[in-house]
């Protein structure tokens, strides 16, 4: 490309015979309005490919090595997809033992693009022209006579158009255009059923008993050790029911056992049962599972963003974005010598949500 | 009856006679054998005890009082069990250099496995604990890893991490990695509760659930255990899988642009 391409408006004025025909060295002098001389661009200098043919033909050559390569990788690809089965282990030494098949597919992959983008960038960069160029910007005002034409046209159309005057079309009009969006508006609804107080109930209800996650069975007092950390699920909620996750994000319970003189909050021991306490597993921030416990210090710690919960005095918040303390579930023991629960948790679990007051 | 007293004078009575008084001596030595070498066995238990209360009096009375009652610098071990002795000893971790600092960390165990048996017979003798568990109850055989998997994910990765490579807490505490444990310490750990660690009693944790873990402990995290995806960066999970993409990822994005916008070679100097 050559300063013959741009438009002779474009070019300053100063840019005369004299520079090379690329538009090279100094363009204007100073002056009164420029004091400094625009030193214009460098003077071009060609490359060796762009002198030397040979050059220019092992470039060529190396462009085409690399798509080659490309087409290789690709083929090989497709080879070690069919070849490798799936549970092949291989060891590669920073790696260590890995799969066969994920690591020779990432890697044919990996070069077969890589080499189309080096291919690509290479020979943009030794054969096509690197000839520079100034292109001067241009005003982004339009002309004084286009402005006016087209307010002109605007203000006639106006005026034929009669919405000035024909007001009852002009504001019908308006109420059709504002009442448009409500539809969308509406469909919004569509989006999935209404919470309802679904937030406010757990599965947790007079006369549940706590089932250990870990052996399905029903815990008694006597199993729960001081220092000890047990999940619970509420009796009746099986791993393969369809809503089990559903109901386990809100029903997870986490059981503890502190020596009853170490109860700080008068509330959390009447709720407890001979210093079995159990508290909500979700975290009261965001809803993350939290079960960092601390048995020496009571504390438990939410892994997303370090609130920090203190399990002796009502699992009061002592750190972090938290902003309620875990809700406590009332326990107590049925006549068969089970823990029960003898409500459902007296607040929402989880994260605040707006109308939960 | 009356054919045996017939018999008599038969001439091979005395060696009948002498067959069943032979039979009977057996029998009650039989009887009589058990109940001495329980004797000895006592014996040799009080005398272990014995040694372990003077290795407890050398190495440990100065923070946990001389009868383990505890003392402002230790708590007291009356009823923790020899499980509790054998990992704290075990790993290094007792006797402490410091009552101090957030956590003991695990260090070089100072103890030969005998006189670690010693002490935690007097440990045990004071008040009764968790037992130090037998190669059958922490062995591989017979573990269900797919279960232990998913009780390792319900009670134990919130802190150790998914694959058992430890994590942060509060206070400069911290849950240490679980690679390279003994699986008997393992067992004790969640049978103890060292430390800050909630303790898993066999009432909440069956003894099999124990077993598992330790065999799905063993599958992923162990010198042989595999990796498929590769790279683990630590298995720490998204702080260093970030910090890789952002430095490497990124830094290797810029390294290609300036390649690309870099001036080429020219064909004579200026």
């Amino acid at each position: 490309m050559s300063s013959q391409d741009i438009p002779e408006e474009n070019l300053p004025a100063e840019q005369s015979a004299g520079h090379d025909e690329h538009g090279h060295g100094a363009v204007s002098p100073a002056d009164d309005k420029h004091p400094f001389v625009d030193p214009g661009l460098p003077p071009h200098e060609p490359r060796i490919q762009d002198i030397d043919e040979r050059a220019a033909k092992r470039s060529e050559r190396s462009v085409a090595l690399l798509f080659t390569v490309s087409m290789l990788a690709t083929v090989a690809f497709i080879a070690s997809f069919v070849a490798i089965p799936v549970d092949k282990s291989v060891f590669i030494f920073p790696l260590g033992r890995i799969s066969a098949l994920n690591f020779a597919l990432g890697l044919t992959l990996g070069i077969a693009l890589f080499c189309i983008g080096a291919g690509a960038v290479h020979w943009a960069r030794t054969l096509m022209s690197d000839v520079e160029i100034a292109d001067e910007r241009h005003p982004i005002e339009a002309e004084p006579e286009v402005r006016e034409k087209v307010f002109a046209d605007f203000k006639q159309g106006a005026k034929e158009s009669a919405i000035g005057r024909r007001k009852l079309i002009r504001n019908t009009m308006f109420g059709a255009l504002t009442l448009v969006p409500l539809s969308g508006v509406v469909l919004l609804r569509d989006l999935g059923p209404l919470p309802e107080d679904k937030l406010r109930h757990t599965l947790w209800s007079k006369g549940k008993l706590l089932v250990n996650m870990n052996t399905n069975e029903p815990l008694r007092p006597a199993d729960v050790a001081v220092g000890s950390l047990t999940f619970a699920k509420p009796e009746g909620l099986e791993e393969h029911d369809h809503d089990f996750q559903n109901e386990i994000a809100k029903a997870a319970l986490m059981i503890v056992r502190i020596q009853p003189e170490n109860i700080k909050d008068k509330r959390e021991l009447e709720w407890s049962h001979q210093g079995i306490v159990a508290y909500s597993k979700i975290c009261t921030h965001v809803g993350c599972p939290i079960s960092l416990y601390e048995q020496q210090t009571h504390h438990v710690l939410c892994p997303c963003h370090q609130s920090t919960f203190d399990l002796s005095d009502g699992a009061r918040v002592i750190f972090g974005p938290a902003g309620h303390a875990l809700p406590q579930l009332r326990i107590g023991v049925n006549e068969e010598g089970y823990l029960e629960a003898l409500s459902d948790f007296e607040e929402p679990v989880g994260p605040a949500f707006w109308e939960r007051g | 009856m009356k054919k045996l007293s017939a018999r008599r004078r038969h001439p091979l009575a005395a060696v009948v006679v002498l067959l069943l008084a032979l039979l009977f001596s057996g029998g009650l030595y039989a009887v009589f054998a058990p109940t001495s070498k329980a004797e000895a066995d006592e014996t040799a238990q009080s005398l272990t005890i014995e040694e372990g209360k003077k290795l407890y009096s050398v190495g440990c009375a100065s923070c946990h009082g001389t009868g383990g009652q505890g003392t402002s610098d230790g708590p007291s071990l009356v009823g923790v069990g020899a499980a509790a002795v054998d990992f704290q000893v075990g790993t290094g971790r007792m006797p402490a250099a410091t009552s101090q600092g957030p956590q003991v960390p695990k260090k070089k165990n100072i103890y030969s496995q005998a006189e670690i048996d010693q002490l935690a017979a007097y440990i045990a003798s004071l008040g009764a604990g968790p037992a130090v568990p037998t190669e059958e109850q922490y062995g591989p055989e017979g573990a269900d890893i797919a279960k232990g998997g998913e009780l390792f994910r319900t009670n134990c990765a919130q802190c150790h991490n998914f694959t058992g490579k430890g994590g942060a807490l509060t206070h400069g505490k911290y849950a240490p990695t679980l690679e390279g444990v003994d699986p008997k310490h393992i067992y004790e750990a969640m049978q103890t509760g060292p430390q800050n660690m909630p303790s898993f009693p066999d009432t909440t944790l069956s003894e099999k659930n124990k077993k598992d873990i330790i065999a799905y402990l063993d599958a992923v995290n162990s010198s042989k255990s595999e990796s498929p995806g590769g790279l683990e960066l630590g298995g720490l999970g998204p702080v260093s899988e970030g910090l890789f993409g952002w430095i490497f990822g990124l830094g290797g994005l810029i390294a290609v642009a300036v390649w690309v916008a870099a001036r080429t070679a020219k064909a004579k100097k200026s």
